[in-house]
């Protein structure tokens, strides 16, 4: 085993409701969408409209800037809605499923006798690319760039994280073929992050081509910016890309059989959650069947994703892109009398002044109140201990607030995704909204950059 | 419980836009969120939330003050009673001290809160919890003969000047509650300094046994006289650590202030960098002071300075203060450090200003920022050699 990269800085947060490693059968899902708001940076225009027929790998939607990146539909049907919000901005593209999954046939091929350029146009014909993101600005790869190295983190390490190594059990040759695909893209390296806490999934440790490196430590240690940072950082003018494991594996099924196959096993989890396991869906999948009857009452939360940095759906929402998750969660919408001082056993902090730390195996059932009032800032110290980064992060956050673009170029826009920024939103005495102020600097200097 | 929010449900219409008492909307929110942590839930960003909040963070100092607050008071009642020469039980003394102590801290909180909820209201935000900690700090670096217009007086110049001017609670350069000493001090000298003001009744000099001096040991050793105690003994470390001298209401006891150092420490409140280093750079600039030993000031032992006047209480409570103090780590520590430094330079060679920790916490206030920015700009320099190393290497 290469040397173990320690992460001290950092926070597991505890949550009732880890998905029990079992794979149910949900009953498949009627409806299916894709959301552009799951994709920053992008202005969609639309290609497909209400009531035209698609299969999986039709294209619904393009990025208006760089319309090579598609977005397709993961199932075969009719394009049943194009929901809009505010200012008639697209929200979702929902396809009605007719059962059969049929793909568009993008060729089969094995990409070690593909050329760069065959290799790249068959992922972005496949609506594929989105999968590939990039550092800096956490968005998707620029597609004509080349990055200096790839990096594939192969664990998660938020709360209720899905066991990554069980959900890509026996896609030993899928992965090894997204890997091998993925390696056209780059000269520079193809990393595989893992944890040193547990041996690893033979399909990642068996995987060729790779440089594999161990991490040990508390979240966010997971994260494929904190891996970067201490891999092979993104200085200015570096571009690096990154993939999560299940995208590799649909990567390498494309190749393989010609097909878009957007399936991928999900974990369902959740302190409101009856019976959390694992599921096969297929990605944008509606959440209506699986999360039916398997509920505990009163008012939840649907999180398609983690609690930390998911998306907020309703119940017959859709599962985004990226998600391998759907967390339900409590809702807090409600008063508590003298909860800034009481002495609080049942509640989760990072604080000592609370009696966490006094039984550290302990699982909470947090709920989404947010625990106080909105205040400026005033503690300091407290962001450093979850930030596992050589990055002052107050002082990024006030030079994005006053919008100077050379401080925050100097003091490390370029490395940041706002997931790494979630967990000081959550220990933020202030309750400031810390994640979307590091979005709000990222669109700064892509506007003023790009 | 139910019975109570009932009741705020059923008046609340009328504080919100378009009732009838609209403009009281900020003050009626602070009471409402005393009462009740609110029922507001996530939006953006994450979905869950620690459990720490600034009212949180307030009542641990507060709850960190106490030790040295509660002593003051019996503190108070035991000088008073060798002054007059009487002896009295423990609970005596406290209660004595409480009857004294405690009208200071009810002007400090009425006069503070009551300015703040008006800046809350005219500006109309949230009222800040920041004065929950002032409203105690105050009374405690003031000497118990202050009279209680004074306090009212100097509360309401730092909530204006010290905080408000500013934004309020984490927008201000210095310490509110050093600002409110700081303006006493220099406004009534003679209620904030020399022999008489220590001890309660030595002012008006109704019963004192002749020949009592209320000096503080500084004052003693400023006018070079050996230090002694209230009893006429010579003051022992002791005394000291255990806080038996006259002094401000809340600075005397070492061991009071420990045990709340203790506790901000281990809650991560308060910061250990900051505490550490004050303490190490007293120490230094004490041994240094005593290397030379030219009179009685600079012959006092380094470590009894850590223990005298204002020292400890400085450096737990006030020097820790988020907002003033330095924000990086490593600006922390040397921020510290010349707090210490200074503290001790401006007492032991400035006999005029005995309280060299008050002044010292002020002016490193004052360079707080620039200490960050030089931290700030060699982690940016760090960060640009790193892009040319790799850069380097890149190009081989």
């Amino acid at each position: 085993m290469s040397k173990v990269i320690k992460i001290r800085k950092g926070l597991d947060i505890k949550l009732k409701g880890t998905a029990d490693k079992i794979i149910s059968k949900a009953e498949p899902a009627f409806s299916y969408a894709v959301k552009p708001i799951d994709f920053p940076g992008i202005t969609p225009r639309l290609a497909a409209r209400p009531d035209d027929k698609v299969k999986a790998g039709s294209v619904l939607f393009f990025d208006k800037l760089r319309p090579e990146i598609k977005f397709t539909s993961p199932v075969s049907g009719v394009v049943k809605a194009v929901n809009r919000g505010e200012r008639r901005r697209i929200l979702e593209v929902v396809v009605e499923s007719d059962g059969k999954n049929e793909s568009l046939d993008f060729k089969a091929g094995d990409p070690n006798d593909l050329s760069r350029e065959e290799v790249r146009q068959k992922i972005l014909d496949a609506g594929l690319w989105p999968a590939i993101r990039q550092r800096p600005y956490a968005v998707i790869a620029r597609h004509r760039n080349e990055p200096k190295a790839i990096f594939i983190s192969g664990f998660d390490t938020s709360p209720l994280a899905p066991d990554m190594d069980y959900i890509i059990k026996g896609q030993n040759s899928f992965f090894q073929t997204g890997i091998n695909a993925l390696k056209k893209l780059t000269r520079g390296e193809v990393h595989l992050s893992l944890n040193s806490a547990y041996p690893p999934s033979d399909v990642f440790t068996g995987a060729r081509g790779v440089r594999i490196h161990y991490f040990k430590g508390p979240h966010p240690a997971g994260n494929p910016g904190i891996q970067i940072h201490h891999i092979d950082p993104v200085n200015k003018g570096d571009m690096v890309w990154y993939v999560q494991p299940q995208e590799v594996i649909m990567i390498g099924r494309l190749f393989e059989t010609g097909k878009y196959d957007a399936s991928r096993t999900i974990a369902l989890t959740g302190s409101e959650v009856k019976k959390p396991r694992y599921y096969k869906v297929i990605s944008g999948t509606s959440i209506e069947s699986l999360v039916a009857g398997n509920v505990n009452g009163g008012n939840l939360r649907y999180i398609s994703g983690n609690a930390l940095t998911g998306t907020r759906i309703n119940k017959i929402g859709y599962l985004g892109y990226y998600d391998s998750q759907l967390t339900v969660l409590p809702e807090g919408d409600h008063y508590e009398m003298f909860g800034w001082i009481a002495p609080g056993f049942r509640k989760f902090s990072n604080s000592h002044s609370f009696p966490t730390w006094l039984s550290p195996g302990k699982e909470y059932r947090i709920d989404t109140n947010l625990k106080g009032g909105v205040r400026p800032f005033v503690l300091t110290g407290d962001y450093e201990k979850v930030l596992p980064m050589n990055i002052y992060p107050m002082q990024l956050l006030k030079s994005i607030l006053v919008d100077d673009i050379d401080k925050m170029e100097a003091l490390g826009i370029y490395e940041v995704g706002e997931e790494d920024f979630a967990l000081c939103e959550f220990v933020c005495t202030s309750k400031i909204e810390i994640q979307s102020i590091i979005r709000q600097g990222i669109d700064l200097m892509i506007k003023e950059l790009e | 419980m139910n019975s109570l929010r009932r009741f705020v449900d059923k008046i609340k219409p009328n504080f919100e836009k378009g009732g009838r008492f609209a403009y009281l909307q900020s003050t009626f929110e602070a009471f409402e969120t005393f009462l009740f942590v609110p029922d507001t839930v996530t939006k953006k960003g994450v979905h869950i939330r620690d459990a720490m909040d600034m009212k949180r963070t307030m009542i641990v100092v507060v709850i960190a003050l106490l030790p040295a607050l509660l002593f003051g008071m019996w503190n108070t009642g035991f000088q008073n009673s060798l002054a007059i020469g009487i002896e009295r039980a423990l609970l005596e003394n406290f209660w004595f001290g409480f009857l004294k102590v405690f009208p200071i801290l009810v002007v400090s909180y009425v006069v503070g809160l009551g300015t703040e909820f008006i800046f809350a209201q005219i500006r109309g935000h949230e009222v800040n919890e920041g004065y929950l900690v002032s409203g105690i700090l105050i009374p405690m670096v003031l000497p118990v003969d202050i009279p209680l217009w004074m306090v009212a007086v100097a509360t309401i110049f730092a909530v204006i000047i010290g905080k408000e001017v500013f934004g309020g609670t984490g927008m201000n350069i210095l310490n509110p509650a050093l600002t409110a000493r700081a303006f006493l001090f220099f406004a009534y000298p003679t209620h904030m300094s020399g022999d008489l003001v220590w001890i309660k009744g030595l002012m008006k000099g109704e019963g004192i046994i002749d020949g009592f001096s209320g000096a503080t040991a500084l004052g003693q050793a400023a006018i070079m006289e050996p230090i002694l105690n209230t009893s006429g003994n010579a003051m022992s470390a002791m005394d000291m650590f255990i806080g038996t001298i006259p002094g401000s209401i809340g600075e005397t006891s070492g061991l009071a202030i420990l045990i709340g150092a203790l506790f901000l420490v281990f809650t991560g409140v308060g910061s250990w960098k900051i505490m550490l280093s004050v303490f190490a750079g007293g120490a230094f600039m004490g041994l240094i002071l005593n290397a030379f030993g030219e009179n009685a000031l600079m012959d006092i032992p380094f470590w009894h300075h850590l223990m005298l006047g204002g020292f400890a209480f400085g450096a737990v409570f006030m020097a820790t203060d988020p907002v003033s103090a330095a924000q990086t780590g490593r600006g922390k520590w040397i921020y510290g450090f010349l707090i210490g430094f200074m503290a001790i330079i401006i007492r032991v060679l400035n006999p005029a200003f005995p309280e060299g920790v008050m002044l010292a916490i002020l002016l490193m206030n004052v360079f707080a920022p620039l200490i960050d920015h030089y931290v700030i700009e060699s982690h940016i320099k760090r960060r640009l050699r790193r892009a040319r190393v790799s850069t380097n290497e890149n190009s081989i």
